[in-house]
This record gives C-alpha cells, sequence and structure tokens, in this order.
C-alpha cells in the first residue's frame, strides 16, 4: 500500500507549521510500508493536540481520554492480538496525567508501539509547563519560569528495562517512519519520544534549537542499543546535543508470550454463545 | 417456622476462622441442611476480632439472625467479646483454663480447645478444626459430613496438613458428646446436591456465562475476591485477568477489550468506582459497553473496608460528567447476582452504554447453599455485528443515526472500513465536531432515544406478600432477603416487601402501580440519608411514610428488623 491510501477525511485542526504534520506524514508512511490493511491497525490516543492524529489517518482509531490511551490500548491488544496497535499521544497526556499508566505499561510489556509528540508544552490548552518543560521556561502559570526539572522520558524507559527505547525529531520524516517500522516489528512495549516543534506555544525548543543538537546514535558505528550502561549514559544527554535513533532494546518476553496468549487465538474469535458452566458448577458443588 | 440453629465461631484474624467456616459450612450442606453464612472481620491480618456465623436450618434462610445458639471462641478476649450475643437458651464455648472469661449471665461450656490441638497435632494451629468439631457434634452435624467439609476445604494441601486436622476435628467430636445439646435436632431436607457459592462468587459465573473473557480490577475490599474468582477460572474458561495500576487503568482496559470486540468488566467498592467515575462517563459518550461492580462499603474516603452499606446508590446512577444512559443493578440473592451478570453483559452490549452491578460486602461475601443457577433464563446476546457478515459492510459509519438511537457496532478487522470511535462530540462518522445541531442529535441519540429501548427492559420490581399487607417495605440490593423473612415473621400485623434488583433506569411505572394503593410505605436501607427513599419520591411521587435505615457497617439481621418494624407500626 502507499502512504495516501492512509489519508485520513477529516480535515486537520493543528496550526500551519506544526511538528505534529512531520509525524502524520511518518506515521502513514510506516502504516504503508508495514503493508497491512488499514482494517488491521488501531490508532489509541488520548486529548491534546497530538491525540487528534487518528482522525487524519484512514484506520481504526479510539480517541479516549486524556491520559488514558496507554490502558484503552493495552485492553484493545489483549482481546485481539491480531491488531497492529499503536498510541499517538502528547507529553502531558503520556507523561503527566497518564504516567503511572506510562511505567506499568513498559512493565507489563504488551506488544504496542507508543509514539510520544513532546513538544514540552501543553499545547491544546495553551501553553502550560508539561512535565518535559526545561526549566526556567516562562509560562503565564509559571510566570517566574519552570522550578521543575523535567522528566527525561528517554532515560525514565531505559531505567525501567524497555525493550525498545527511541527517539526521534518530527522533521526528520524518513528516520522517524523507520523507527516506527522498527517499533511495530518490536514484539513488546516500544516507545518512541518524538521532538516536535510547537509553533505557537514553544518559542525556545524551535526547529532550529533541536536541528542543531540533534544527532542520531548510530553515527557512531561502536553504539550498540543492547548495552544497558551506553545506553543509560547515552539516554542522560540532553542540552547541547540531544541523541536520536534508537538508544536502547532488549529481548525481554512480551506480556502475550508470557502470558501464552500469542499461542491462542484472540479472545474475540471465542464463540461466546453457550459457555458450559457445569466445571465450575462442580468444582464450586 | 423452620427449625434451625445459630452458631458462630469468633476469633482472631489469622487464627483460621475462615477455614473452620467454610469447613463447617461444606459439613452442614453435606448433612443435608440448609444454610446462610456471613462474615464479620477486621481490616488486618493478625489479631482484633473476627467472626464467622452459619445459620443452619431445615428450610432455606435468607439472611442472619442477631443471637446465637452455639458461639465458640478461639481465645478468651473473644469469648468475652461474643458472650453477649449468645441466646437465651444457648451456650458459649471457649477454653476457659487460657485465661478470664467474662460471660455475664451466658452459659459458659468450658472446652479444652488449645490443648487439645496441641496434644492431637503438636502445635495449636489446628485449634480451629477443633472447634469445626464441636459446633458439628453439638449441632448434630454427622462426623462424616464434618470429615467431608474439612477435606473440600483443605483440598491440595498437603497431605499431613489434611491429616492434623482431620484427626484433630475428629478428637473434638467425640470429646464434644460431654457437651450439653441446645435442645434441637435438625432433620435433614433436601439440600444435597447444592451450590455452595458467595455473592461475588456468583457474579463472576455469571460473568464468565454471559462471556466475559477480560477482566481488569485493582484490589479492594469487598470486590476482590470477583477477581480472585474469575484468575481461578482462568485457565478452563480462556480468560485474560489482568490486575491493573489503578482503577482508571482497569476500565480503560477494560473499555479498549469493549472496543476491539471482546467482552469485559471490572470491579472494585466506592473508591475505586470514584476514580473510573471519568471512564464510564467515556463509556456514555463514546458507546462503548463496559460492565462494572460496585461492591459497596461503609465510606466516605476509606470508611470501613470490610464492612457493608448501600450508600453508593446515589453515585452509581450519577458517576460520571455529562448525560448518557446507563444501567444500574442491584442483585438481592445470590441467585439474582449470576442472572443479573449476565442481563447486564446484555444490556451493556445492546445499548452501548456502562451497566454497573451494585453490590455490598454483605451479599458479596455471604454463603449460602443455592441450586445450580438455570444458565438458560437469561439468554446470553450478543450485540455486535458477526464476523461473516462484517464482510459485505460498506461506509460504515460507527454512530449513524437510527431510530432506536443503537448504531450498530462493528468489530475492527472484522469490517473492510476504518471504525472511529471519539470522546469529544463527533459526528455520525466518529470524528470531532464543534456543530451545534450534530451535538443536539447525538445527545438525543445517546441520552434520549436510547433511554426508550431501555425503559422496555428494566427488571420488574418483586412483591412478596403484597395483597392486604398494611405495611410495605422497600429495599433494594442485598436486604431482599431479609425483608422477606421479616414479612414472614411480624404476625402482629400484615406486612409485605417490594424488591428493586433494578434501580437505574428506575421502574417508575411498575413500582407506581404496586404500591399507589398500599396502606403504608416503608424503606429499608443501609445508608444514612436514605437514597432509595429520595428516588422513589423523586420518581413516583409516592409518600414514604417510614424509613428503616442502618449504617453501622452491619447488615440487618430479621430480628433487628422486625424490632424496628414493630416500633413503627
Ligand atoms: C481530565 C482532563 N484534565 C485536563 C484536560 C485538559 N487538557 C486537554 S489536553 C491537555 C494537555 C495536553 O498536552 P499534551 O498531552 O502535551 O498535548 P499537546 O496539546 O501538547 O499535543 C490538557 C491539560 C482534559 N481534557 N481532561
Ligand atoms: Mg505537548
Amino acid at each position: 500500500m502507499e502512504p495516501v491510501e492512509f489519508k485520513g477525511s477529516d480535515p486537520i485542526a493543528w496550526c500551519p507549521g506544526c511538528g505534529n504534520f512531520g509525524i502524520l506524514n511518518a506515521v502513514k508512511r510506516a502504516l504503508a510500508h508495514l503493508g497491512r490493511e488499514p482494517r488491521d491497525y488501531l490508532l489509541v490516543s488520548g486529548i491534546g493536540q497530538a491525540a487528534k492524529l487518528p482522525h487524519y489517518v484512514k484506520c481504526n482509531c479510539f480517541n479516549g481520554l486524556h491520559g488514558r490511551a496507554l490502558p484503552v490500548a493495552q485492553g484493545a491488544k489483549l482481546a485481539n492480538r491480531d491488531l497492529t496497535v499503536l498510541v499517538t499521544t502528547g507529553d502531558g497526556d503520556c507523561y503527566g496525567e497518564g504516567g503511572n499508566h506510562f511505567i506499568h505499561a513498559v512493565r507489563r510489556n504488551v506488544d504496542i508501539t507508543v509514539i510520544v509528540h513532546d513538544n514540552q508544552i501543553y499545547g491544546l490548552t495553551k501553553g502550560q509547563a508539561s512535565p518535559t518543560t526545561d526549566s526556567g521556561f516562562e509560562t503565564k502559570v509559571q510566570t517566574a519560569g519552570v522550578t521543575l526539572e523535567p522528566l527525561n522520558p528517554v532515560l525514565l524507559a531505559v531505567a525501567l528495562g524497555c525493550g525498545f527505547v527511541a527517539r526521534s525529531f518530527s522533521k526528520d520524516i524518513e528516520g522517524l517512519s523507520e523507527l516506527i517500522v522498527e517499533g511495530v516489528r518490536h514484539p513488546g512495549f516500544s516507545l518512541i519520544d518524538v521532538l516536535q516543534p510547537c509553533v505557537s506555544f514553544n518559542r525556545k525548543n524551535t526547529y532550529e534549537w533541536y536541528g542543531e543538537r540533534v544527532y542520531r546514535v548510530d553515527e557512531d558505528s561502536e553504539y550498540d542499543p543492547y548495552e544497558r550502561t551506553a545506553a543509560l549514559s547515552a539516554a542522560g544527554q540532553w542540552g547541547d546535543r540531544i541523541p536520536t535513533g534508537i538508544i536502547y532494546r532488549n529481548d525481554s518476553k512480551p506480556y502475550e508470550q508470557q502470558t501464552g496468549l500469542s499461542h491462542r487465538e484472540p479472545l474475540i474469535e471465542r464463540s461466546i454463545r453457550n459457555i458450559d458452566m457445569e466445571p465450575a458448577f462442580t468444582e464450586l458443588s | 417456622m423452620a427449625r434451625e440453629l445459630t452458631v458462630r465461631i469468633a476469633g482472631e484474624a489469622g487464627q483460621g476462622i475462615q477455614s473452620a467456616g467454610e469447613a463447617l459450612c461444606r459439613a452442614v450442606r453435606h448433612a443435608g441442611l440448609h444454610l446462610f453464612a456471613h462474615k464479620d472481620y477486621m481490616s488486618r491480618i493478625r489479631g482484633g476480632d473476627n467472626y464467622f456465623q452459619v445459620r443452619i436450618a431445615e428450610q432455606p434462610v435468607q439472611c442472619p439472625r442477631e443471637q446465637c445458639d452455639i458461639i465458640i471462641a478461639l481465645n478468651p478476649n473473644s469469648a468475652s467479646a461474643h458472650a453477649a450475643s449468645v441466646g437465651e437458651d444457648g451456650m458459649l464455648i471457649a477454653d476457659a483454663s487460657e485465661g478470664s472469661i467474662e460471660a455475664g449471665g451466658t452459659r459458659l461450656v468450658d472446652f479444652p480447645l488449645r490443648k487439645t490441638a496441641e496434644s492431637v497435632t503438636g502445635s495449636t494451629r489446628a485449634a480451629n478444626s477443633i472447634a469445626a468439631g464441636v459446633i458439628c457434634r453439638v449441632s448434630g452435624v454427622p462426623e462424616g459430613s464434618l470429615e467431608h467439609g474439612l477435606r473440600a476445604v483443605f483440598a491440595g494441601r498437603n497431605e499431613e496438613l489434611v491429616d492434623k486436622n482431620l484427626r484433630a476435628a475428629r478428637t473434638a467430636y467425640k470429646m464434644a458428646s460431654s457437651c450439653p445439646s441446645p435442645g434441637i435436632s435438625l432433620e435433614k431436607s433436601d439440600a444435597g446436591s447444592r451450590l455452595l457459592i458467595d455473592g461475588n462468587q456468583a457474579l463472576a459465573l455469571g460473568a464468565i456465562r454471559a462471556g466475559c473473557t477480560f477482566y481488569s480490577a485493582y484490589p479492594m475490599t469487598p470486590s476482590t475476591s470477583i477477581m480472585n474468582t474469575m484468575a481461578h477460572f482462568a485457565q478452563r474458561y480462556g480468560l485474560v485477568v489482568e490486575q491493573a495500576e489503578d482503577e482508571i487503568a482497569a476500565i480503560n482496559m477494560v473499555l479498549g477489550a469493549w472496543f476491539a470486540g471482546a467482552r469485559a468488566m471490572t470491579a472494585s467498592s466506592g473508591a475505586g468506582i470514584a476514580l473510573m467515575s471519568e471512564g464510564i462517563s467515556l463509556a456514555g459518550m463514546t458507546e462503548t459497553p463496559v460492565v462494572v461492580v460496585d461492591a459497596q462499603r461503609p465510606a466516605p474516603a476509606t470508611g470501613f473496608p470490610t464492612r457493608t452499606e448501600q450508600a453508593d446508590l446515589n453515585m452509581a446512577i450519577h458517576s460520571g460528567h455529562g448525560e448518557f444512559v446507563r444501567a444500574v443493578y442491584a442483585p438481592g440473592c445470590i441467585e439474582q447476582a449470576f442472572a443479573l451478570a449476565v442481563k447486564a453483559f446484555n444490556m451493556a452490549d445492546k445499548y452501548q452504554m456502562p451497566a454497573i452491578i451494585l453490590t455490598d460486602q454483605f451479599l458479596a461475601d455471604s454463603i449460602r447453599d443455592t441450586a445450580v443457577p438455570d444458565v438458560d433464563a437469561v439468554q446470553v446476546e450478543r450485540h455486535v455485528i458477526d464476523k461473516e457478515p462484517s464482510g459485505d459492510i460498506k461506509d460504515y459509519k460507527r454512530y449513524t443515526i437510527t431510530e432506536s438511537g443503537i448504531s450498530p457496532r462493528a468489530v475492527p478487522s472484522w469490517i473492510h472500513d476504518a471504525i472511529y470511535a471519539d470522546s469529544d462530540e463527533h459526528t455520525e462518522e466518529g470524528h470531532i465536531t464543534e456543530d451545534a445541531a450534530v451535538r443536539t442529535q447525538m445527545v438525543g441519540k445517546r441520552l434520549t432515544t436510547k433511554l426508550i429501548g431501555l425503559s422496555g427492559e428494566i427488571e420488574e420490581p418483586e412483591a412478596y406478600n403484597l395483597d392486604g399487607a398494611d405495611l410495605v417495605l422497600v429495599g433494594f440490593g442485598s436486604t431482599r432477603g431479609v425483608m422477606r423473612e421479616a414479612c414472614d415473621r411480624v404476625l402482629d400485623a400484615s406486612v409485605g416487601s417490594v424488591h428493586l434488583s433494578q434501580v437505574w433506569p428506575f421502574p417508575s411505572t411498575a413500582l407506581y402501580e404496586m404500591l399507589e394503593h398500599a396502606p403504608k410505605i416503608m424503606t429499608v436501607e443501609n445508608n444514612a440519608t436514605g437514597q432509595l427513599e429520595d428516588l422513589i419520591t423523586w420518581k413516583t411521587r409516592l409518600y414514604v411514610a417510614g424509613a428503616i435505615r442502618k449504617f453501622d457497617g452491619r447488615p440487618f439481621t430479621v430480628d433487628e428488623l422486625m424490632r424496628r418494624i414493630r416500633e413503627k407500626v
């Protein structure tokens, strides 16, 4: 299939020049490259500008609550393991409101791919600090500048032992779409944190700002994402140089394999019309 | 009146009251008698004071008595604490040599529980089995039934442990021949081949029957044993049972599973349901079915973690921001718990809405001998477009406007088209909209139109003894059994009762018709503000003349209810 075949019909409600457009293009490319039909993909999102993305793609979409995309995605995947499930979420959605789900989704390791549009700001609510906003950044709420240290989601994910941790830049459509393909192919939970300029509310972390700083970890041919110590050190970098690419991976068994779910027919294929209760009744007699 | 005995085993948490009680239940049922058992326990793992009470009868019984014929206490403190609960001709059996017991005027029977356990098994651990042995002997339950009960409870444990407990119980059974008799010997009835389950197990079994294949929850008393039961049967029935990181995750996972095409359920107690309320609203907006059990306990906040109350009625019918349809069921007994679980799945699926099952600690934890449910009494209905016809669907719109308000729900990947579900206000296609006309149309569809169909499928209130009744008791949920028995027992007035097993949509018409000529209506509920009473007034304009409310965290016994009825009549 071609990326245009994944073009949705809903008019786009993002600001002109938004970093989200690059992510949208990369998602469509990746879905096309992966070769499945629109019916076989499910995009789950929460609320925010980022979370509108599934409406702009032709494939199944569940646009749920702010912060709660990950549980919905896991529930859907466990019910029908034949679906390819991706989450498109914001830095506020995923690391703020949904922070607890993020930690435990990494641990649960269900086979879903999570793309975080990390614009280091709450876009939809007009520019408050998010968990990843740089300290010192002034907003209408954080009037004297953010005093909290920013959360480094990539470092957190590596520390949690996440099996696939990547970072990308929304301008690098090709690199990002490759990472999405890799993330989907990874058999467990995959995180792709995407640096996404917000042209309306983040005048600091702009296209230029990111452009000057990003580099790919695989520029160094020695870099081995399976090496945890090196990955922790790369993941810890932020500021003058920002690493992108696959920062860390491991072969930990996904939930579906741990529980044997991957060998059984998907839950949705079960006939429920006449479930035999006799064994249970006998046991409880 | 049926001839009966009420027995209680009391002791500290960790002394094995629960196993002894369950063994006793199984023994009693094996002996061909009926029983109703409930638990009173504290929110702690060791120490304190817990009890397990079993009402043993020749006829089926559905609620507890206040006073016991026999109480056996595993330590002197418990003995003193429970002495006042022994009825007139009853006895308190305890180890007087272990410490001083303040029995008041109660007949105290000294029995060396701990010493016997120690001399037979080498440890005092088996004192609980000693207690089971003594109670069986004194109540006239045969020794073979006692053994059956113990073997059932210790099934799967190591042989040595089983053997120790059996030896302890047998010795106690022999020694207890010297104990006085309660003066009643119960005749075997037809109880033989019946199920012995509690309310939570009945709900879990109903859910499994209904085709629930995914269960996610966060532990919270008194809902946790639903999760235990689902986990216990997960292998056999191919269920996925996942402990979520919190209740918000639980309900959202369950919604994801339903959206993908499975049937799923979550449960908690009030606090967890409060956390789920945004998810309940999401189910309303996205028109995704969901089944949620609220096993109520006394609140606000953490309240009495292990006790009972019915104060979440208002929350259940209102929880979640905004306006959308829902159904709220309130099973009154184990049979209804099973049947209404199936119905909740059917209705949630059909109307694409949340179905809430409101129970409480009393129903959740009480055990009764029950006929094996008629699995065909409530047919399992599926309300998604089947896989076969899905292939032919073209130009699918998730929120198509229809006459019934119900848009046919397709399963992702079974149909060719993409499905868009959205928590924002949305178009028929499921895309975000800000259009005023669409909004009006969608609210109407979700709320008014669907409500018409749903209102035609309300569980009818159940009338008992209504003909010629001077007084009609009205209750919902777990008070069903106690109200009915009170009707039978209060002989100085003609008392009837009406039980509601569905409280939303409220059965306004049916209740009005049942009660419009009732001389006097009195609500019976386990809460302080009379939430059902308000609902009746709001929905039927009937005059509720009196209210019996109880909010001390304990269930009504039939004796207390009768006393309070008499005070009012
Ligand atoms: C429970 C709840 N709280 C708050 C909001 C308001 N809200 C909507 S989006 C958002 C923040 C979005 O930030 P982010 O996830 O970074 O997305 P962005 O708009 O930046 O893409 C907030 C606070 C909401 N919709 N729901
Ligand atoms: Mg953001």
